[in-house]
């Protein structure tokens, strides 16, 4: 059959020589690129003990944000969901009560609101979507787990720390103590 | 027996059509259809004496008729405007037109509150899409904006001030659909509103019309209120036997799984009023709209037409074709075992709260 290209090598069934035979010179071989390989600069870190740095456009998992006073942003406008290619966001929406204006800044809030972390690409659509500001991703990722039951995210999972009531969780959150 | 009407011809865009006089240049360029149609934010065809309100649908004449060519001095209102023989109209070939028509926008989005995170009407609002098509990126308005309280208009309907534009449509629509008008225009200039004396209810049985009319959010269906987004909802063609002789019972059910969410009147291609198969505009009944929220209530026709550019037509329900499911074939007519029930886990859209069954918006107790 003829070559379609040029770049096909006939295979070579020589007799291999004596030094060939016993194997002894390619074993050194590989043993001196083992070698050489002690004195390079280690590619992999020790995880648990060193955790490398992440880079700062790095998209982790996700958080609900909350003004300065406490209030949940989040408006369920929908946007995120609807931006989402992974069709991971859900939501319910809720009107506030008389008396909860402590709790949600407008007068619509997210009643439910979950993530599911499996169907997740962290993408950062949802991000950029977000007309109030109120969901980020962060600088961590999902931690993993033994069930599919722990990748839904709900607002308890999602939600920052009461920046007023909490405020010392939400340092602690922030890594700055 | 009078004359038929003479046709007149009239060039729009540069496009020649012919129309009975009389017709308006707005009507004639909705007979070409696409861009060359003026948009309307107060114009209403199948409401009389709608139009002149709102300037959207300023366009040019370039040459009054044949018998008198000279063009009109300033541009008109293309919705009360009528067409002469021969008169030749600019709309989008003229950049004075768009030029005014972004003003105009701009002069509409001055009161206009930006809370379409929370509004009901969001992607099927004409003023987003006005706004997005022919109006500026920015704002230049640096003082407060004119504000009111949300009011009840009865326990069905609920008014939003701040987001009307005064179109009067939903005026009309009371005077001319129902027996007794209850609500109009209080006040006038920036301090006009939308009102009924002493805070009336609205209560008559095709009231809920006014929420179908309303170009923007300021009139909603609070029986949807706040309970899903427009464009997670699929739209679906259904009918009913009303008791009611006036409605036609052909609406568009906005449904979720098999919840019904929301009824509404059918729509054209222009964001009006659908005419409904008896040859009437197909204005529904307040039974239909607000209680028949149960899916075996209706006749279910299939999914309605959305245009492909608007936002509703992302769930993509036209012409669904579902895979066909192999696995039962293979494992012997068993079906395959569910690993994980979402409702388990999730909190959200559980199978024991009915939020479409709710007659106002959900609130924290519901989810208790």
């Amino acid at each position: 059959m003829q070559a379609l290209t040029n770049r096909a090598k006939a295979v070579e069934r020589r007799k291999m020589t004596f030094l060939e035979r016993i194997y002894l010179w390619n074993i050194i071989k590989g043993m001196w690129i083992t070698f050489k390989h002690m004195f390079t600069k280690n590619p992999t870190i020790q995880y648990p003990e060193k955790k490398r740095e992440f880079s700062p456009v790095f998209r982790g998992l996700h958080v609900l944000n909350r003004d300065e006073e406490g209030r949940e942003r989040c408006t369920a406008c929908g946007l995120c969901a609807v931006a989402c290619p992974a069709e991971a966001i859900t939501m319910e929406a809720a009107e506030r009560l008389p008396g909860e204006e402590n709790l949600y800044r407008e007068e619509k809030y997210a009643a439910k609101y979950e993530i599911n972390m499996l169907r997740c690409i962290f993408c950062g659509l949802c991000e950029e979507a977000c007309p109030k500001d109120a969901i980020y991703l962060s600088e961590t990722f999902a931690p993993s787990n033994f069930n599919r039951k722990g990748f839904i995210y709900g607002k308890d999972n999602l939600l920052i720390p009461n920046p007023v009531t909490a405020a010392g969780d939400l340092a602690k959150a922030k890594g700055l103590n | 027996m009078s004359e038929p009407t003479p046709l007149f011809k009239v060039t729009i865009d540069n496009i020649t059509v012919e129309v009975p006089a009389g017709t308006t240049i707005l009507n004639a360029a909705r007979q070409i259809g696409g861009e060359v149609a003026p948009p309307a934010m107060c114009y209403y065809s199948k409401l009389q004496g709608s139009g002149g309100k709102c300037r959207t649908c300023l366009v040019e004449v370039s040459k009054g008729s044949e018998k008198d060519p000279r063009p009109m001095p300033k541009l008109v209102a293309s919705c009360r405007t009528t067409v002469m023989d021969g008169m030749e109209v600019k709309n989008i070939t003229s950049p004075k037109v768009l030029d005014a028509r972004a003003s105009v926008v701009e002069f509409l989005l001055i009161n206009h509150p930006l809370d379409c995170p929370i509004c009901d009407q969001a992607g099927e609002c004409h003023l987003q899409d006005l706004s997005y098509e022919h109006g500026k990126e920015g704002t230049r308005y640096e003082f407060q904006r004119r504000t009111f309280h949300k009011v009840d208009l009865g326990d069905k309907i609920q008014l939003h001030m701040t987001r009307c534009i005064m179109c009067f449509r939903c005026v009309f629509t009371a005077d001319q659909l129902t027996d007794k008008r209850e609500h109009g225009i209080l006040d006038r200039g920036d301090h006009a509103q939308i009102a009924t004396f002493i805070q009336k209810n609205l209560q008559n049985e095709f009231i809920g019309n006014v929420i179908d009319v309303c170009p923007v959010g300021a009139l909603t269906d609070k029986t949807f209120r706040f309970k899903n987004r427009v464009w997670f909802t699929k739209p679906v063609d259904a009918h009913r036997n009303c008791d009611n002789p006036k409605c036609c019972g052909e609406v568009q059910l906005w449904m979720r799984g098999d919840e019904v969410f929301r009824v509404t009147a059918r729509k054209d291609e222009w964001g009006e009023v659908k005419e409904a198969s008896n040859g009437k505009t197909g204005w529904i009944c307040n039974v239909c709209r607000f209680d028949k929220k149960d899916a075996k209530d209706w006749v279910i026709e299939g999914p309605s037409k959305i245009n492909r550019h608007s936002v509703i037509a992302q769930g993509h329900y036209e012409g669904v074709v579902k895979p066909q499911e192999t696995l039962p074939e293979v494992l012997d007519g068993r079906q395959p075992k569910l690993l994980m029930d979402i409702h388990s886990v999730s909190q959200v859209n559980k199978p024991t709260v009915e939020l479409s069954l709710l007659e106002r918006p959900a609130h924290s107790t519901d989810f208790k």
